[in-house]
């Protein structure tokens, strides 16, 4: 779903140290923005573009409620400064959902009750994407390993495994 | 014949459709134009004098606006607040901080760099004091005193106690054994994921609109309106999407406060957003409990007396979320599944130079203290007079047939069936063939451990009599209304913070009002719109909200069967409601369905009756609910690294009727892993200097995917005689349960080496210790 046109934006985070333009495509669609040296991709993400399904649920990397794909691999958008995705290719959960299409893995948490307070749910859906990516038809072992860098506090992880089983089995994988 | 989405179902959750596609609105994603930032300079010293304020170097930082001191918001009487236990806390300090990590400072900014860049510049000059951090010293007469401004000039904050203290002393002096123990149940944070947050946005009419993280907004609403004194009317309390309560979302904390007091200086909205280091270090803690206990039983299992004696560690200001009359909490359901003769609790609140609070981690007020105590001790009791755990239950358990039961420390338990629940875990795990596996690993010198605990929980707080906060009845509310077309939106005063409000209680609305689910649609948490409640904590959303519901629903069937009874020219006598339809008696095929009564309702009103279709109800509870449930875990120890290994979990849950079975099981999930955490991960300590040992998730071991094992669930159904559907409330339940299971199971398998009890949470190393100690590691 490319688009031609570069849309420019002026961030609202008041510019105020060193800046850089980046290129950076953004759910399919390339930008071109402007950035302060030391904003980080969460914030970028959040509130320069207003893209708020990217959470914040510590400061240290560990919760992984930030997670986003960078070039495909999972990183945590917490520890990533905006100007180190200029020239590359983010995905967010807003970016899941093509042309009206749900991911397999939105549909498996769905449908598993993969979910309860939904706040660790995009980054452990953008984990779960990379996973099923890379291995098609992993164990509950593998799942389990693969999403312990993203903690969830409500659901004892039980039914994320579920839903991760059942996204891979809907995409033709799964054990 | 069913309603679809009815109770009873696992219809999948309405709210999933935006929160799977990054839609939910939580505070911080909120965004106003012109919106301002607040950040906090924190205290490095867990008490000492503030002498001087230097805030020229933070005020020159760009995009800073403004600071605010304690000696600011003391011009404006604001410098202190209350606490929902009729304690004072500061909002910011004036002269004298009480805790490391404290906010002393805030400041105000165009952006959240900008005011921690302004946090960082800020100076500020102390005067370091004596700190008190155990509260066993902060109880001798020559601790550092932590509260001066109070009238006592003492660490002591309450002393609570419930039983028949000469009674239990004398049949404990006459029982054959009695089993003594000393538990530490460690100071947790919830870390729900999402820490707390709020805007406050004055319009220009000076009305606050105010979106925060609350469990209860409504009582927020009257606390700040208290406390502010801006007329209640010119307060709005939003409540948008939460990402997890656990009880931390319950208090009010200084950032909201603050965030209000530079909404009005500055004119604009401002947000405060917490940092997860500024969760662990200043948000409300849980537990805390130093208990000690004594537990007597006859030589053959028959359990007889108990006394439990704690110490309460409150932090600097008792800032427990706790019914009122009730200091600590429900901890009195400390009796268990258990008919005591005699039973009797005392519990001594403490000062010392930590964080304040006292609230709950996914727990009925204080259950999870009880409980585990109660289940640790039976196990050693049984250990003591060689009797299997399972059997000494049995043994003891209150039967079925004496329920409504009153419990030795004033509770009437409304139903059970304790050894249903045991006996289907047992069933579930091969009890029998497990002990008979862990015969064989002994004599091979192997450590494998089955633990039990069969507890009893006390939720739905409460009826009006004995539950209020701060004399706010805890009563819960639900408004419906039906539309002409059939459509149906209803409003409580309770919030979801994950447990699937919006599915469930559209799903009990279905059920009583015969429209399906999907026509119906749930609103909660804001206060201008949704009837007044005390919100949702403690597992009394089902308990009273899902009442409250089922009440209202029914005040609407009364209306509709006259609106019925017009449109089918017979008088309501002649009507039942049958198959989620008015029908006439004996002709069922004369019948008008609520869809028909609504759109009547508005055009074609019965004579006599009012236009609309539209009720509420306040339900004032007329007893708690007590959920129950056997829990039983395996582990298998590893000699070398003292690492504990949950081979098996059998959660079996008795929560009376359930609504959604799929989010109950859910919901156990997770309170199982919360469970889990403090048993085996999870605890906040301090040095003597009252440094906090680690802030952040590298220290704070929130379990993860490879942590939590593959729970195993089972379920019983004892409906609650006294709810109108029979509900009990589950969300609490497995993390109240969960605990005992665990150390039972590891204090099992090192029992061989003589080991009657181990500290939590059960690190590697302790139990390394132990079999060190003991030769084997």
């Amino acid at each position: 779903m490319a688009s031609t046109a570069i849309p420019r934006l002026t961030s609202p985070l008041p510019i105020r140290g060193a800046t850089h333009t980046i290129h950076v495509t953004i759910n399919d669609v390339p930008f071109e923005f402007a950035v302060e040296d030391r904003t980080l991709l969460v914030h970028f993400l959040r509130d320069a573009l207003g893209m708020t399904g990217t959470h914040i649920g510590c400061d240290t990397t560990h919760c992984g409620a930030c997670t986003v794909l960078l070039d495909d691999r999972p990183v945590k958008s917490c520890t990533v400064l905006a100007v180190q995705v200029d020239g590359r290719k983010v995905r967010t959960v807003e970016g899941l959902e093509v042309g009206g299409k749900l991911n397999p893995v939105q549909e498996g948490f769905a449908a598993e009750h993969g979910l309860q307070c939904g706040y660790c749910t995009p980054g452990m859906m953008m984990t779960s994407v990379a996973l099923l990516a890379k291995n098609p038809n992993p164990s509950e072992d593998e799942i389990r390993h693969a999403i312990s860098g993203n903690l969830c506090r409500c659901t004892g992880y039980m039914n994320i495994v579920k839903a991760i089983q059942h996204a891979a089995k809907a995409s033709g994988g799964g054990k | 014949m069913t309603i679809h989405g009815g109770i009873g179902q696992s219809l999948a959750r309405k709210e999933d459709a935006r929160f799977i596609r990054g839609k939910g609105n939580y505070v911080d994603d909120i965004q106003l134009p012109g919106m301002l930032y607040i950040d906090f300079t924190r205290s490095p010293y867990a008490h000492a004098k503030i002498t001087a304020i230097h805030p020229e170097n933070a005020l020159k930082v760009p995009g800073v606006l403004a600071v605010i001191t304690g000696k600011d918001l003391d011009a404006a009487k604001l410098a202190w607040m209350p606490t929902l236990m009729s304690d004072t806390q500061m909002v910011l300090p004036i002269d004298t901080v009480k805790f490391q990590g404290q906010e002393v400072v805030a400041i105000v900014a165009e952006n959240r760099y900008a005011a921690a860049d302004g946090a960082a510049a800020m100076e500020i000059d102390y005067d370091p004091l004596p700190v008190v951090i155990d509260p066993f010293k902060a109880l001798q007469p020559d601790s550092p005193l932590v509260r001066p401004d109070k009238p006592k000039k003492s660490n002591h904050i309450w002393h609570w106690e419930v039983g028949d203290k000469a009674g239990t002393d004398a049949l404990l002096a006459k029982s054959d054994v009695v089993v003594h123990q000393d538990f530490y149940i460690p100071r947790l944070n919830v870390s729900s994921i999402e820490t707390c947050g709020c805007v406050a946005s004055f319009d220009a009419m000076g009305r606050l609109t105010m979106y925060m993280t609350t469990q209860a907004p409504h009582a927020i609403r009257t606390v700040f309106a208290l406390v502010s004194g801006l007329p209640e009317q010119s307060i709005r309390v939003i409540s948008p999407d939460i990402g997890g309560g656990f009880g931390g979302k319950v208090p009010v904390y200084p950032g909201y406060v603050v965030a209000i007091v530079a909404a009005l200086k500055t004119g604009h909205p401002v947000k405060w957003v917490e940092t997860r280091m500024n969760n662990l270090m200043s948000s409300s803690f849980a537990r805390d409990y130093h208990i000690t206990a004594d537990i007597g039983a006859t030589k053959d299992g028959k359990l007889t007396g108990l006394k439990v004696k704690t110490i309460a560690d409150h932090g600097y200001a008792d800032a427990a979320a706790n019914p009122s009359k009730f200091p600590a909490g429900l901890f009195h359901i400390i009796t268990g599944s258990y008919p005591f003769e005699k039973a009797f609790v005392e519990v001594d609140g403490v000062y010392t130079n930590k964080p304040p609070g006292g609230i709950a981690y996914r727990c009925s007020f204080r259950v999870t203290e009880a409980a585990y105590t109660i289940e640790r001790l039976v196990d050693e009791v049984a250990h003591k007079i060689g009797m299997d755990p399972a059997e000494l239950r049995l043994k003891n358990f209150i039967p079925p047939e004496a329920f409504p039961y009153h419990s030795a420390l004033g509770w009437t338990y409304d139903s059970g069936n304790y050894a249903g629940a045991l006996n289907l875990a047992m069933k579930m795990v091969d009890y029998p063939g497990l002990r008979r596996e862990q015969a064989e690993k002994r004599k091979q010198g192997e450590f494998m451990g089955i633990g039990i605990s069969s507890f009893t929980e006390i939720v739905g707080a409460g009826p009006s009599a004995q539950f209020d906060i701060l004399g706010l009845k805890m009563f819960e509310s639900c408004e419906i209304r039906i539309h002409p077309t059939g459509k149906v939106m209803a409003r409580f005063g309770t919030k979801s913070q994950g447990q699937g409000h919006e599915t469930t209680y559209a799903q009990i609305l279905a059920t009583e009002l015969g429209l399906p689910a999907e026509s119906i649609s749930i609103e909660e948490g804001d206060t201008d719109t949704a009837p007044y409640g005390l919100g949702t904590y403690a597992s009394r959303s089902t308990p009273t909200a899902g009442a409250a519901a089922v009440i209202a629903a029914r005040k609407i069937r009364d209306k509709a069967q006259k609106i019925a009874a017009h449109l089918l020219e017979v008088s309501p006598e002649d009507l039942e409601w049958k198959d989620y339809k008015f029908q006439v008696k004996g002709v069922p095929e004369k019948s008008k369905t609520m869809a028909d009564v609504a759109f009547a309702a508005y055009t074609n009103p019965a004579p006599g009756t009012e236009a609309g279709l539209e009720a509420v109800d306040y339900y004032d509870p007329p007893n708690m609910t007590f959920p129950f449930g056997s829990y039983i875990c395996v582990v298998d120890i590893d000699k070398g690294t003292g690492q504990v290994h949950i081979r098996r979990f059998v959660a079996v849950d008795d929560c009376g009727t359930i609504i959604n079975p799929m989010v109950v099981e859910g919901q156990i999930h997770g309170g199982l892993t919360m469970g889990l955490a403090p048993a085996m991960y999870e605890q906040i300590t301090y040095d003597a200097g009252g440094n906090i040992h680690g802030s952040s998730f590298l220290d704070y071991l929130v379990p993860t995917a490879v942590e939590a094992p593959h729970w195993e669930t089972g379920k019983t159904t004892t409906p609650s005689p006294h709810h109108p559907i029979g509900a009990k409330g589950v969300g609490e339940s497995p993390t109240v349960g969960a605990p005992a299971a665990i150390v039972n199971a590891i204090v099992d398998a090192l029992s061989p080496l003589g080991v009657t009890s181990i500290d939590i949470p059960v690190y590697p190393w302790k139990v390394w210790q132990i079999l060190h100690d003991k030769g084997v590691a």
